[in-house]
Order: structure tokens, then C-alpha cells, then sequence
């Protein structure tokens, strides 16, 4: 076990480089603690199977260093950096037993007979697999499989880290959530690093103490969710994260106050004094949680029209509008709002996130 | 008839009796009759079988007829196999070879048979001249075994490209991510093939074989073209007696007999082959 670093890194899968759109990945200084639990999240295509091929080894990168316990293993094959990886669908090697398959790593590795046997026995305990040992792989079912392929990862004792290729992909949403409190518990058990690759924000929140998010191939926050979802640093984040994501609408700042066109919101002075500096063009970013909604009319607070009330079981999802305006709010799930009725609606200024281009001022 | 769906069955009822229903009752008709063109049909029932299982020719070319199958199955598939790994995964030097491949299989079988003869006879041909380079006398019109291995040579150079294409076919259905996990797993090469690649192969391997030896036993031209089945009886195969007997030897009858034991042992050794390769490896096997 040991602390993986990932130092400048870039890789490009062409061969000219200079192109404006030729890295998959580029600019990635990410570093994982011993025993972390974390979360590589993205949209599809934003380079994190990349990233995780690099880290195990089956991709070299183009530039950079990836150190694993301070150790540079970036020329070093993928059996020698001491890295598992979980594959996206379950892959065994299903002509052979189960057992076999949980061996298979330690019998390339010259481990002997009856400590290959020992250390299979306390691995398919960890898994729930003592009753399969003896079945052909091929013949368990998907997340038998998944477990045997993760199995087969940290059979060896001196793994430095699982990566985790949105492992629960191909599984049945009811043993999907079986599956991941599984990987949650032997990574608490035997505290060894994971890192997670999903686009599924909801599996990464979940099973992660640390995510980092990805767009484009560069990283754009690494944090708590609680981080992510309180303090988004690019409007693409408070977007991608939270369902819905977070509303974002375009504004002015004219005289101490945003004007969205069609209505404005006073700030404080010392709100005003720190959006000021950064000119007129902004985007402001609001939870749809913390959008307040009222059926009376308030001072200051604007009047909306309800387009669209969906029931999600818990709350609704309140669809509001002014002329050209769209915004997302979430309501109780008790409450008697129609569409069509009218609202009057507020952003406390404490909720606020205001962005200028990408980059977060408030 | 309560589902007129049924009648969309007809061309395919219609054509399937033609090719081959019909010309097979035909053939097993035929093999209960003396028949002899220019003679009156006799009916003799089961004689014809009779004397089938005991001809001592027959008999002979049926050995002969399983010895070269199992010779060619176990040259062509690993051959195959091996040439197929080899191949490159892409890109124009994949085309070449794909095409260079191709080559023995677009090539008419009386033509293989032809571009042989040529090459071994003794006067012109290029392989007696290269043997008697080394000091050895070639002559496969005489010499028995020179006769059987250019046969089993021409025709594993006629059908290896089958399998090499069957094969690399199968190769590339495999995904990735079983070669990656091999890589991380700290597999050798060998057990990367034997625990990824020949498990994932089975089903083309399968059809590899049981092509290889229906075809390996319609096997004619080559040694027509060759020797016509000597010297004496030494590549006399069972498509060739058959074809003896019924055209050349004018007893149709005793030819359609033939015909149908020759039919069922093919049918039968698929049959077993099949069964065996489906089996194979499915047990679990061991830590």
C-alpha cells in the first residue's frame, strides 16, 4: 500500500501533438493518500479510463511521472507497479474455477501452494464467494463475477491500489447497491487505496471520501462531495453534480444589484464590493434546493410562473419561468403548487455562487 | 392449417427437397437396386450394404480416409491458429496478408489440382528439382509416401488459409480488457493463451474442425489430378472409390450404397467431434 502521485501529466493518443484537442488528458497533478477511497468522475469522454490506464500501467503517458509510494514506476509494466484494476464488465477467466481465478495472480507470482490456498480461503470470505470456490467462473452470475475480478486484484498482499473502471456498469440495479457497500467495506477493512471511475456522480458521492471531477481532460475540482456540492468551483461542476444540477442564468452587475433582463436582485454592499471589480458579464448559480418559493407575494422576491411540477417520492421538482427565464426549484414533497399558478420566488443572497466565464467569484 | 404463416415456408420446403431431400432418397433408392445402365433395375434389398462392409478397397479407403483427416486436422488447426496470431492486428500490411490468404481459397479445385501436377512432375516440375538438391529421389507417382505427404502438403496449403481466417475472425471479437487484465494478472504469454485466447476461441475452433473434416473427406481433385489415387491404393480416399465404382465400374447401385456409409461416418465423426470440443475445458478445473 502506498501513495499514488501523478505528476504533470498528459497523454495524447495521436501522434501530432501540437493540435489544440490532441491530449485526452493533460495538465494532471492529482495526489492519493494511503487507504483513500476516491472518485474519478466525468462525463463520458473526459479522459478518466485514461487516466486510470496510465496509472495501471497498460497506457504510457505521452509527458509526465506517475510515483506510487514516492517510487517513479512510470517505465514499469503493469505486474510491477503492484496496481489491481476492475474492468467495466466482469472479466474472468471462466474456464477455470473460481478459486483458480482468485489464485491466478498469486501462482504468476511464484506464491506456494498452501499460502496461495490460505490467502484464497480469507478472500472469498471477504467476498461472500466460499460457496462458488468451487464453480466455474464462467458460471456465477455478473456480480459473482465483478467480485472474483476485484478478488483477483487484491489477492496479492502487497497491492498498492485498486482502480475501480465503472465496475457496476453490466450489474442488476438491485445487486448494484449490494455490490458497491461490498467494495466500500473491504476497502475500510483492509484500508487500501481505491480510486473509482464512474460518470454515475451519484455512484462517485456515494463510495468516495475524495472526488475528483474531470471535463476535457483536466482536472476542474478535487474535494468532499459535501465540497463539490456546496462550493462548485466552474459552473460545470454545479451543473454535473446534484440532481437537478444546478441552475445557472446569465447576469449584470449594474449598481449594486444583478439584473437577469426581466428582473433584478438587490445585493448587500458587501457582496456588491467583492462582484464589482470583475465587470458586468457573470453567471449566477443557484441550488435548486435553496431557490425559495412562495405562493404570497414578497417585497423584492419575483413573480414566476409554474411550467412543470415533476414528483420525484421524496419532493417535487418545480419547473419556474419569466419570459425567457427558465429555472429549476425543489419543493416538499406535501406541497399543493399547480402548474400554471403563479410564485413568487427569491435566491438568498448566503446561496448565491456568481461565475465569471469559468472561473468562480463568489 | 390455422396459421397461414406457414405457407412463407414453401420456396424453402420447395427448394430444400430439391437439393437435397429428393437427390438423397434418390441416392438411397438407387443403393437398394442393382443398377446397371442399359439393364432392367433389380431389387436386392440390403446386398448392396452387405457387400460394401465387407469390401476389403473400401474398407482400406476408409483407414486411409480417417488417417489423412486426423493428419490434416492436426497440421491445418494449429498451423492456422499460430499463422492467425501472428497476423498483424491492422493496417495496410493486414490487407496484404488477408489478401495473400485468400488466394488458395478463390482458386478453382481442379486448378489447385492442376498448378500441382505441375509443380511435381518429374520432368518440369520446381519440387522434385528441389528435392534433388538434397540428394533425394521425389517421385510421387511410384513412391508411396512421396504420393501421401504432397497430398497431405496440397491440401493444408489449400485450407490452412481457412482457418487462419476463421481464426483471426474469433481473435478479434475478444475484448481488451481480458488481454489488460492478463497483463496486470502477471501472466506469461503462454498462460495469457492458455486462460484467455483458446477459451474465447472454442466456438471457431469448433467450426474450424468440423469444416476441416467434412471437407478433408470430400477430398477428390488433388489426388485425382496427382496420381488418380496410387501408386496401387496408396491415396485411394473414399470420394475417390465411391466415384470408381458408381462412374467408372457403371454399378450405380453399389456407387449409392457406397455413398451412403460414407455420408454417415462423416455425419457420425462430426458428430463426436462436436460433442468433444463442446466439452472440453467446461469443467472447473483446480486452484
Amino acid at each position: 500500500m502506498a501513495t499514488i502521485e501523478l505528476r504533470d501529466l498528459a497523454h495524447s493518443y495521436r501522434a501530432d501533438t501540437d493540435a489544440a484537442d490532441a491530449f485526452a488528458v493533460r495538465d494532471v497533478n492529482l495526489t492519493w493518500v494511503e487507504g483513500s477511497a476516491a472518485a474519478l468522475l466525468g462525463p463520458s469522454g473526459c479522459g478518466k479510463t485514461t487516466i486510470l490506464n496510465i496509472i495501471s500501467g497498460l497506457l504510457r503517458p505521452t509527458r509526465g511521472q506517475v510515483l506510487i509510494g514516492g517510487r517513479d514506476v512510470t517505465e514499469l509494466a503493469p505486474r510491477d507497479r503492484r496496481i489491481a484494476q476492475v474492468f467495466q464488465f466482469p472479466v474472468v477467466y471462466d474456464t477455470i474455477s473460481v478459486a483458480a481465478n482468485l489464485a491466478f495472480p498469486l501462482k504468476n507470482a511464484g506464491v506456494s501452494r498452501a499460502e496461495r490456498d490460505a490467502r484464497i480461503t480469507e478472500i472469498a470470505e471477504l467476498l461472500d464467494l466460499t460457496g462458488v470456490l468451487g464453480v466455474s467462473a464462467g458460471k456465477v452470475s455478473q456480480a459473482d463475477k465483478q467480485k472474483v475480478s476485484l478478488g483477483r486484484g487484491i489477492a496479492r498482499k502487497d497491492t498498492a491500489a485498486i482502480l475501480l473502471d465503472e465496475p457496476l456498469t453490466v450489474i442488476d440495479p438491485k445487486e448494484k447497491y449490494v455490490l458497491r457497500r461490498k467494495l466500500r467495506q473491504v476497502q475500510r477493512e483492509l484500508n487500501i487505496t481505491m480510486i473509482y471511475v464512474t460518470h454515475d456522480q451519484h455512484e462517485a458521492l456515494t463510495f468516495a471520501d475524495s472526488v475528483t471531477v474531470l471535463d476535457r481532460g483536466r482536472v476542474v475540482q478535487v474535494g468532499s462531495p459535501a465540497d463539490l456540492h456546496a462550493d462548485p468551483a466552474t459552473p460545470f461542476i454545479g451543473y454535473f453534480i446534484g440532481s437537478p444540477g444546478m441552475n445557472l442564468l446569465k447576469c449584470a452587475f449594474r449598481e449594486g444589484a444583478l439584473d437577469f433582463g426581466c428582473f433584478s436582485k438587490r445585493l448587500s454592499d458587501d457582496t456588491a464590493s467583492q462582484i464589482g471589480p470583475h465587470g458586468p458579464e457573470l453567471n449566477l448559480g443557484i441550488r435548486p434546493e435553496f431557490v425559495e418559493t412562495s405562493k404570497e407575494e414578497r417585497a423584492g422576491w419575483v413573480c414566476m410562473e409554474v411550467r412543470l411540477v415533476e414528483n420525484m417520492g421524496t419532493h417535487k421538482v418545480l419547473t419556474l419561468g419569466v419570459n425567457g427565464l427558465t429555472i429549476k426549484g425543489r419543493a416538499p414533497d406535501d406541497t399543493s403548487i399547480a402548474e400554471g399558478a403563479s410564485v413568487w420566488v427569491d435566491f438568498p443572497e448566503d446561496r448565491i455562487k456568481v461565475f465569471k466565464g469559468d472561473e468562480k467569484i463568489l | 392449417m390455422k396459421n397461414r404463416a406457414w405457407l412463407f415456408l414453401v420456396p424453402a420446403l420447395v427448394l430444400v427437397s430439391l437439393s437435397a431431400f429428393i437427390p438423397l432418397m434418390a441416392v438411397v433408392n438407387y443403393s437398394l437396386h442393382v443398377l446397371v445402365p442399359g439393364s432392367i433395375p433389380k431389387y436386392v434389398a440390403l446386398e448392396n450394404y452387405a457387400e460394401v462392409l465387407g469390401d476389403p478397397f473400401f474398407c482400406g479407403a476408409v483407414k486411409r480416409q480417417f488417417c489423412f483427416t486426423f493428419q490434416v486436422l492436426l497440421i491445418e488447426i494449429p498451423l492456422g491458429l499460430l499463422v492467425a496470431l501472428c497476423l498483424p492486428s491492422k493496417g495496410k500490411g493486414l490487407t496484404f496478408c488477408l489478401v495473400l490468404l485468400g488466394i488458395p481459397l478463390l482458386i478453382p479445385w481442379n486448378v489447385v489440382g492442376m498448378v500441382w501436377r505441375v509443380f511435381t512432375r518429374a520432368d518440369l516440375g520446381v519440387v522434385p528439382a528441389m528435392f534433388a538438391r538434397i540428394g533425394y529421389d521425389y517421385r510421387p507417382v511410384e513412391h508411396a509416401v512421396d504420393a501421401w505427404w504432397t497430398t497431405v502438403v496440397m491440401d493444408v496449403w489449400h485450407w490452412v488459409p481457412l482457418v487462419v481466417l476463421l481464426c483471426f475472425a474469433g481473435l478479434q471479437t475478444i475484448p481488451d480488457a481480458y488481454y489488460q487484465a492478463a497483463r496486470i494478472d502477471g501472466a506469461s504469454p503462454w498462460a495469457t493463451f492458455r486462460y484467455v485466447t483458446l477459451p474465447r476461441l472454442r466456438y471457431v475452433l469448433i467450426i474450424a474442425v468440423l469444416l476441416r473434416t467434412m471437407d478433408s473427406f470430400n477430398i477428390y481433385s488433388e489426388p485425382y489430378v496427382l496420381t488418380g489415387g496410387g501408386p496401387g491404393n496408396t491415396t485411394n480416399f473414399m470420394s475417390i472409390y465411391t466415384s470408381s465404382q458408381a462412374i467408372g465400374g457403371f454399378n450405380m447401385g453399389y456407387g449409392a450404397a457406397l455413398s451412403v456409409v460414407y455420408m454417415f461416418l462423416v455425419v457420425m465423426l462430426c458428430y463426436v467431434l462436436y460433442t468433444l470440443m463442446l466439452n472440453i475445458g467446461k469443467g472447473a478445473e483446480p486452484a
